[in-house]
C-alpha cells in the first residue's frame, strides 16, 4: 500500500509510518551532504547561530547534478546515509524528522528515531533522473560556496522513499534480508 | 610509424564521457531486465522496475541516469608502433575529462585531506599499458563512488585456499548491503602484488556482462560466489531479495609463493564503461 505523506512531518505523522511502508511525500525539505553537515555541526560547536531553522525538517542525502536550462534541478538520487551518522544526533535534537538517503544507519542513529520520533526513509539509489523529476523547486539557502553540496531548499511532489528505520525500532533491512536469505 | 594526434584521444575521452552518463551499457540493461523476471520479492521487483525506468527517462531526455557521475578512470592500452603527436598525451586526457565533464556533477577533490573541489571534475586516474599493434584503445569508467567505497582488498597468506576467498568476497557484500546500490556486479582480483590486484578487480568491471572468465576454474569460482551472493537476500537496494549482484568477473594474474592477494570492486546501479579503439 502506498501512503501519502505531507512534509514537514509532525510527531503523528511520523508514528503513523512502519519500515517497509512505501510513502509519497510532498511539500518542502531541505539538502545536506557531507560538506553541509561538518559545518553545520562545527558551527554549532561554536555556539553559532545555524544559517537555517531545523525544527521538523526533512533532510535528504543529495548533491545534485546541474540543472538543464528550464528545470529546477539536475539529477538528484539519495547519497549514502552513514557517512552522516556520526552528525545526524545533534540534528535530531534541533527537531529534524525525517531523513532520506540509502543505506545502513548505525544503532545510535537508530535509537535516537525512537527517542526524537523521527523517521529514515530510503530512496531509490541510481534512480536520480526520475527522482529529479518530483522536485519542482530548488533553492540554495546556506552554503553557497559548497557548490553540490551547498544546502538547498527543495519542493517535491508525490516523492517516492520506502521507510527503512520507523520509530518504533522496525528496520527494512534487516526485515527484507530476512525474509529472503537462504542458508548455505 | 602509425601517428596518433593526442587531441584525438581528448576528443574521445569526451564524447564517452558525455554518452555514458546518459546512457547505461546495453548488457547491463539486457541484464537487468532478466533480473526483474526472476527477482522473487515484490519490492525487489519495483525497485529494479524503477531502475529500468530511470535509465530510459534519462536517455529520452539527456540527463545523467544519476547525479553521482563519478570520478573518470581512464584506461588505455597503447600500441608499440604508434607515434603520439601534438602534445602530451596526461594533459590531452585530463582536457577530455574537463570536457566531458562540464555539463555533469563535480565530484572531485584536488587533495584527500585539505578537499577543496577541482571544479572540473578532473584530474582523472590514468593506467596505460604498451601492448602490440599500432592502435589505441581507451577504456573508461565512470566510477561512483557509493560502490567503491565498499571495495576491500586483502593480503591472505599463501595457504588461505580458495574457501577463504570466498568468505572475503561474501563478507564484502555484507558489509557493503544496501549501501552499494545493489544490484551490484562484483569485480575480483585475485594474485598479482598490493598494487596489482586493485587493477585487476577494476579490469574484471569493465567487462561485459555474459562474458564467464575465460580460465574454466575462474569461470566456475564466478558461478559459485554469484550463487552464494544471491543467497544472502539483501535484494535490490538491500530491501530483501533474490538478486544482490548481477555477475561475479573475475580476473587473475601470477603471484609470489607467500601470498594470495585478494581484491573485491563493486559496481552499482550506475554501471557506466565505455571502450574505443583509435
Ligand atoms: S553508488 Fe552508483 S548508483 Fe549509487 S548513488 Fe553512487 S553512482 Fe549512483
Amino acid at each position: 500500500m502506498t501512503k501519502t505523506i505531507q512534509l514537514p512531518l509532525t510527531a503523528e505523522s511520523v508514528k503513523q509510518l512502519q519500515a517497509g511502508d512505501v510513502v509519497l511525500l510532498t511539500g518542502r525539505l531541505l539538502t545536506a551532504r557531507d560538506a553541509a553537515h561538518k559545518r553545520l555541526i562545527s558551527e554549532l560547536e561554536a555556539g553559532l547561530q545555524l544559517p537555517i531553522d531545523l525544527k521538523d525538517e526533512t533532510i535528504f542525502y543529495v548533491g545534485p547534478a546541474p540543472a538543464k536550462a528550464g528545470r529546477p534541478i539536475g539529477p538528484a538520487g539519495p547519497t549514502t546515509s552513514g557517512r552522516m551518522d556520526p552528525f545526524t544526533l545533534p540534528l535530531l535534537k534541533l527537531g529534524v524528522r525525517g531523513l532520506i538517503g540509502k543505506g545502513y544507519r548505525s544503532d545510535r542513529v537508530k535509537l535516537a528515531l525512537i527517542e526524537h520520533q523521527a523517521v529514515y526513509f530510503g530512496a531509490v539509489g541510481g534512480a536520480a533522473a526520475l527522482l529529479a523529476r518530483q522536485i519542482t523547486s530548488a533553492e540554495v539557502v546556506a552554503y553557497a560556496d559548497l557548490g553540490t553540496e551547498a544546502i538547498r531548499r527543495l519542493e517535491v511532489e508525490d516523492f517516492p522513499v520506502l521507510v527503512v528505520n520507523d520509530c518504533h525500532g522496525g528496520d527494512a533491512y534487516s526485515a527484507g534480508r530476512e525474509e529472503f536469505q537462504k542458508d548455505s | 610509424m602509425r601517428q596518433l594526434s593526442v587531441k584525438k584521444i581528448e576528443a574521445a575521452i569526451s564524447n564517452l564521457i558525455e554518452e555514458s552518463a546518459y546512457k547505461l551499457p546495453a548488457d547491463y540493461l539486457e541484464a537487468m531486465r532478466a533480473a526483474e523476471e526472476r527477482e522473487a520479492s515484490k519490492t525487489g521487483r519495483i525497485m529494479l522496475t524503477t531502475l529500468l525506468d530511470n535509465a530510459s527517462y534519462a536517455e529520452s531526455e539527456q540527463i545523467p541516469t544519476c547525479q553521482d557521475t563519478g570520478m573518470a578512470i581512464v584506461m588505455l592500452e597503447i600500441g608499440q608502433d604508434v607515434h603520439l603527436i601534438d602534445g602530451n598525451l596526461t594533459d590531452a586526457i585530463h582536457a577530455g575529462v574537463r570536457a566531458g565533464y562540464a555539463d555533469l556533477r563535480k565530484s572531485v577533490v584536488s587533495d584527500p585531506l585539505e578537499r577543496q573541489n577541482t571544479a572540473d571534475n578532473s584530474p582523472a586516474i590514468i593506467h596505460t599499458e604498451i601492448v602490440p599493434g599500432d592502435k589505441v584503445t581507451i577504456t573508461l569508467a565512470m566510477k561512483g563512488f557509493g560502490a567503491e567505497l565498499m571495495s576491500r582488498m586483502q593480503m591472505f597468506p599463501a595457504n588461505a585456499g580458495v574457501e577463504r576467498v570466498k568468505e572475503f568476497v561474501i563478507e564484502t557484500i555484507e558489509l557493503a548491503g544496501p549501501n552499494a546500490c545493489p544490484p551490484v556486479i562484483v569485480g575480483v582480483g585475485l594474485g598479482s602484488s598490493f598494487d596489482g590486484v586493485g587493477l585487476l578487480a577494476k579490469k574484471a568491471l569493465m567487462r561485459p556482462l555474459g562474458q564467464p572468465s575465460p580460465k574454466p576454474h575462474l569461470a566456475q569460482l564466478e558461478q559459485e560466489l554469484l550463487n552464494a551472493i544471491n543467497d544472502l537476500g539483501i535484494g535490490p537496494q538491500g530491501f530483501g531479495g533474490t538478486v544482490t549482484a548481477l555477475a561475479v568477473h573475475i580476473e587473475s594474474y601470477a603471484t609470489h609463493i607467500a601470498a594470495l592477494p585478494v581484491a573485491v570492486n563493486l559496481n552499482c546501479s550506475a554501471p557506466r564503461r565505455a571502450k574505443i579503439e583509435l
